[in-house]
């Protein structure tokens, strides 16, 4: 084995504290989330009491949750890869500003776009109760980020060219687009769709104004589980997020590798 | 199977008002090669894409093939083979896959596409990397794999579109004989285009030399640089000497000498290909000047001379005489060699 020099086991020390400053917490509040008596500490005893009561008390918001997040996956997945498409093709002022105009729901406060959607929408007969009320909030906070990564795997291609050879190949729209553009901008695509469903799992903001009691996210029963319970409880929330979240995380970078293309003839 | 294609009276004029194209009459006959070259800028693949299908002409102009008329036929419908700088290769396929690819949107059985991309693989010599990713290739095989994908559709045109300039010197020579080979067994018509003028020279039937948006001249390759029809087409193919004088009796007179012009003549200027040059003995000189360069390179030798004319002359040697710079030649050129050109009329 070589030797290593004095910097390697600075680098090495200073990356380990830096993981540590950021896992430690993770850590500790997950243990939070299994003692029998957080003031106690886990020499107290483990339990899985908190998580089961978690789970009998707020699992409706973790489905919830996910079917906002799967939802939101796919409006944004039939709304923004087409209109990156289009925002690749046609590069005038019109679809720069297009571009930029989409980013706004990400720069306001989340606060104020759900206060201009309860203005606007909010007396449309059962909408304001519907966790479509919900879902058309995520949709718009979470739609520049889909746009965004497919059109930057679209601008690092020369699209216009590979659907010009495809043309003159024969191919009709159709087929170019599920074909050729589609197939190319996968990685785009992957990467979207990754950010939209993280982000729609813990979005919090916008979601407070927007929800119901009857139709409550998980970060929002997590937040009410730490204002008015004890800390355990809190935790044991926490601890489920982290189980539901981290097999999806790995899920959808697994989905993202890049593919044998002997696979797909 | 080859058929003939038309332009007529075909311009563009492109959103922010430039004209690419000058009204343009051309007709390329079945089973031509003809190359389209010119500077960048000079309308030569705007022409093209009119063919293709990929522009459309302005209100006027039309595009025949085979005497029907396709101007508003899009290029999906046009049955054209294209090949382009860049390749436009799919990325998300592999070369069979892309060979396959114009087989499978026109609906071919699968047993007959697989035949086909096999006598493709074979035509172009690429079967080895039948299986193979795009972003594995070199530019050469890129190039092979998009010719057989243009060809595998057996399309009534094959259009070219700068095939061989983003490759280097070397293989750039290679492919030019192998697409010349193709083309030639193939019997397709075909238009490519171009800015390099070896390339022209070794490909087309006929060329057409363009420069801002028109055809300059057409003709084949012997006529182009032996009767260029103006100075730009002379100075855009190969080499070309430019005197400039007075006429005294029948000789153009300047600093150095003389050149012989041909009976009756009176042109203040004329040009003459460097292999016309030839250096003489003193009594049978026209003109002198000072080697002001020497290049050996092998089968020839590059002399540039100065004459005391507004430009330097260059020579094309042949025999093994050698050079130093600084020394006095005498020198000639036939009148049948010397070319009275109108200026570019461009």
């Amino acid at each position: 084995m070589p030797r290593r020099s004095p910097n390697f086991w600075l680098l090495l020390a200073f990356t380990l504290s830096v993981c540590a400053f950021l896992i430690v917490p993770v850590w500790m509040s997950m243990l939070a989330g299994v003692t029998q008596n957080y003031f106690v500490g886990w020499r107290g005893g483990l339990t899985l009491d908190w998580v089961s009561k978690v789970w009998t008390d707020y699992r409706h918001t973790v489905f919830r949750s996910i079917q906002i997040a799967l939802a939101c996956l796919a409006c944004t997945l039939v709304l923004g890869v087409p209109l990156a498409y289009v925002l690749a093709r046609k590069s005038n002022a019109l679809s720069r500003a297009i571009e930029e105009l989409l980013v706004m729901p990400v720069a306001i406060p989340g606060l104020a776009t759900a206060l201009a959607l309860i203005v606007t929408f909010g007396s449309f007969g059962e909408l304001r109760t519907s966790w479509v009320f919900i879902l058309i909030g995520h949709v718009l906070f979470t739609l520049p980020f889909m746009v965004r990564s497919v059109l930057a795997v679209l601008a690092s291609i020369d699209l216009r060219t590979l659907e010009e050879g495809a043309r003159s190949l024969g191919a009709s729209f159709g087929q170019r687009f599920f074909g050729i553009v589609l197939p190319n901008c996968r990685a785009g695509i992957v990467a979207g769709s990754l950010m939209v469903v993280t982000l729609s799992l813990g979005e919090f903001n916008m979601t407070l104004l927007l929800h119901t009691p009857l139709t409550p996210t998980l970060p929002v029963g997590l937040a009410d589980a730490y204002a008015s319970l004890r800390i355990e409880v809190g935790s044991a929330y926490t601890l489920v997020f982290f189980v539901i979240i981290i097999p999806l995380l790995i899920a959808l970078q697994w989905a993202s590798r890049p593919r044998d293309p002997h696979a797909v003839n | 199977m080859a058929i003939p294609i038309t332009l007529q009276q075909c311009s563009k004029t492109f959103a922010d008002g430039t004209r690419a194209l000058q009204p343009l009459d051309l007709t390329i006959a079945a089973s031509e090669t003809i190359v389209l070259l010119g500077p960048s800028g000079c309308g030569k693949t705007t022409t093209l894409r009119i063919i293709a299908g990929l522009e459309s002409p302005d209100a006027g102009g039309k595009v025949l093939f085979d005497r029907s008329d396709v101007t508003a036929v899009p290029i999906e419908k046009r049955n054209v083979g294209m090949v382009f700088q860049s390749y436009a290769l799919f990325p998300n396929m592999t070369v069979e896959g892309n060979i396959e690819y114009g087989l499978r949107v026109r609906g071919m059985a699968a047993a007959d596409r697989t035949a086909r991309v096999k006598e493709m693989l074979a035509m172009m010599r690429i079967e080895p990397l039948a299986r193979r990713r795009i972003d594995q290739l070199s530019g050469g095989q890129r190039q092979r794999v998009a010719l057989a994908r243009a060809i595998a559709p057996r399309p009534r045109v094959l259009l070219l579109d700068e095939p061989l300039t983003a490759l280097d010197a070397k293989l750039r020579e290679d492919l030019r004989l192998e697409i010349d080979r193709l083309l030639r067994s193939l019997g397709i018509t075909s238009v490519y285009v171009t800015h390099d003028q070896a390339e022209a020279m070794a490909l087309g039937d006929r060329i057409a030399v363009m420069a801002n948006g028109r055809i300059a001249q057409i003709g084949t390759p012997h006529d182009i640089y032996f009767t260029p029809a103006d100075a730009f087409v002379a100075d855009f193919i190969g080499t070309m000497n430019r005197v400039r004088g007075v006429v005294v009796g029948g000789r153009l007179r300047f600093p150095g000498g003389h050149v012989a012009l041909a009976n009756g003549s009176a042109a203040e200027e004329v040009m003459f290909r460097p292999e016309d040059l030839r250096v003489v003995d003193e009594s049978s000189a026209q003109f002198r000047g000072k080697v002001v360069s020497a290049f050996f390179l092998g089968d020839h030798t590059r002399l540039v001379i100065d004459a005391g004319s507004d430009a330097m002359l260059v020579a094309r040697i042949q025999d093994r005489s050698r050079f130093q710079p600084g020394e006095v030649v005498h020198c000639a050129v036939d009148p049948q060699a010397v070319l009275v050109l109108p200026p570019a009329s461009l």
